[in-house]
């Protein structure tokens, strides 16, 4: 975990200096929703439209974050240093979800609120802990996902394409699960109750990955 | 093959797509001794020195580190070797000291000692410095402290003085030159000043041993056909 951390604090401080990948994230998230304003010419969204056009705006804003997760250990030689280390690979995957996740994370705080304004779903407020326990989950398949697929889109020439035409199939599930545990909460008269079943599915689905991706990693950083 | 060798190549060959990087390599190394690589551009060298950085592995014959078998065992023996190599392999962005401080925390290496090498190549003033500010010779003093932060027990170094002007080569001496002390690897364009340090040449002509021995027995008409 200490090499983990490492890695994790160093992506961060990246970030903080370049500001690279949360800004845009952030700007093609609050574009997307404004265009879904003008576009669908509706001042108010509501149930299973609101949370599809939030899941796929915050799925699509994070492919810009897996497609640049490891341009600099690429370009700058940082794999070659990581692999240079006596150190567990799989600390690589950890930092690189973690840093997705603080991604997603700061994303939703921009994004979150763009949407009420935007878009004005009914019942955000009083359902806000239960959305962000979807999204929480969501982020952490996001995280790990996107870290999978950026590993190996990051060795091809083609890593812009990869990236969303391997990671949303694999998204899929998680997609599916998010937006419709988000549908009631979001809907007229939303109870505010998370609901249990697309949960499950989520944490689930978290687990599955998690476990295939710290199996998988290893061989995916060599040669 | 005698377990205390920190090298020993045995048939090693490495293929890129259907072209033969190296063919064929055979040596050992002692503690203590200089290896020098020598060859025109594409020979092999910088093949040969990722195979025993761990980074790359060999498709034929065997390698092995301090005894262990490449790339199975690579895992053991990581820590004992520096790699300076045509990357700095150093965050752009990021200040010498940040990056010195992200490797020494790879390798568990105590802060002091990240002040301490920051002070050996020279680099102290400007060490809170992004990497992308400074100038070659600065970030290829970096990559030296880089290198060496770990006190790797083999240096890996090709072509380590690049861009080091003669004031910067002195400073940098202590660390990677004979004085070290160290198992080195080394790869120059400078074929006399890698033969002067050197005390085994391996010298590389399409991939092949052209030639291993000491300097000594390298005559100047085999150097010649080897730049050729």
């Amino acid at each position: 975990m200490r090499t983990a951390s490492a890695i994790l604090r160093k992506d961060l401080l990246v970030e903080l200096r370049t500001l690279e990948t949360v800004p845009a994230m952030a700007l093609l998230a609050v574009i997307t929703f404004v265009i879904f304003h003008f576009g669908l010419n509706m001042d108010t969204l509501h149930g299973q439209l609101a949370a599809g056009v939030l899941t796929v705006t915050l799925l699509f804003a994070a492919m810009l974050a897996v497609n640049r997760l490891f341009v600099a250990e690429r370009e700058q030689g940082g794999f070659d240093a990581f692999l240079l280390a006596p150190v567990d690979r799989t600390a690589m995957l950890y930092a690189k979800a973690g840093a997705l996740f603080i991604f997603m994370v700061a994303l939703e705080v921009i994004a979150l609120p763009a949407f009420a304004l935007l878009l004005d779903p009914p019942c955000l407020g009083h359902s806000l802990p239960a959305v962000l326990l979807i999204l929480f989950l969501a982020d952490i398949a996001f995280a790990v996902i996107g870290t999978f697929v950026s590993a190996i889109a990051v060795h091809t020439r083609a890593r812009d394409l990869i990236g969303p035409i391997i990671g949303l199939p694999l998204l899929l599930p998680a997609l599916i699960a998010t937006a419709r545990g988000l549908g009631p909460l979001l809907a007229n008269g939303s109870s505010g109750s998370p609901p249990a079943k697309w949960l499950a599915v989520l944490a689930l689905y978290d687990l599955i990955n998690a476990l295939l991706a710290i199996g998988l990693f290893d061989f995916l950083l060599e040669e | 093959m005698d377990d205390a060798n920190v090298i020993e190549l045995d048939g090693l060959t490495r293929h890129f797509v259907e072209r033969t990087v190296l063919r064929d390599v055979s040596l050992t190394l002692k503690p203590g001794q200089t290896l020098a690589v020598l060859g025109r551009n594409g020979a092999g060298k910088s093949t040969l020195l990722r195979i025993l950085a761990t980074l790359l592995r060999p498709h034929a014959g065997s390698a092995k580190l301090f005894g262990e078998p490449l790339p199975r065992q690579g895992w053991k023996v990581r820590g004992r070797l520096g790699l300076l190599g045509h990357e700095p392999l150093l965050y752009r962005d990021l200040s010498g000291r940040e990056n010195l401080i992200y490797h020494a925390r790879l390798h568990r290496v105590t802060l002091d000692r990240v002040e301490q090498v920051l002070t050996q190549v020279g680099m102290h003033e400007r060490a809170d410095d992004p990497v992308r500010s400074l100038s070659r010779g600065m970030v290829q003093r970096l990559t030296v402290a880089r290198a060496v932060l770990h006190r790797p027990e083999l240096l890996l170094l090709d072509e380590p003085r690049s861009n080091l002007d003669p004031a910067a080569s002195e400073l940098v001496e202590p660390l990677i030159g004979r004085a070290s002390g160290t198992t080195r690897v080394l790869t120059s364009h400078d074929p006399q000043a890698a033969l002067a340090e050197a005390d085994i040449v391996l010298a590389l002509h399409g991939g092949r041993g052209a030639y291993i021995g000491p300097p000594a027995g390298l005559d100047a008409s085999t150097l010649k056909e080897l730049y050729a």
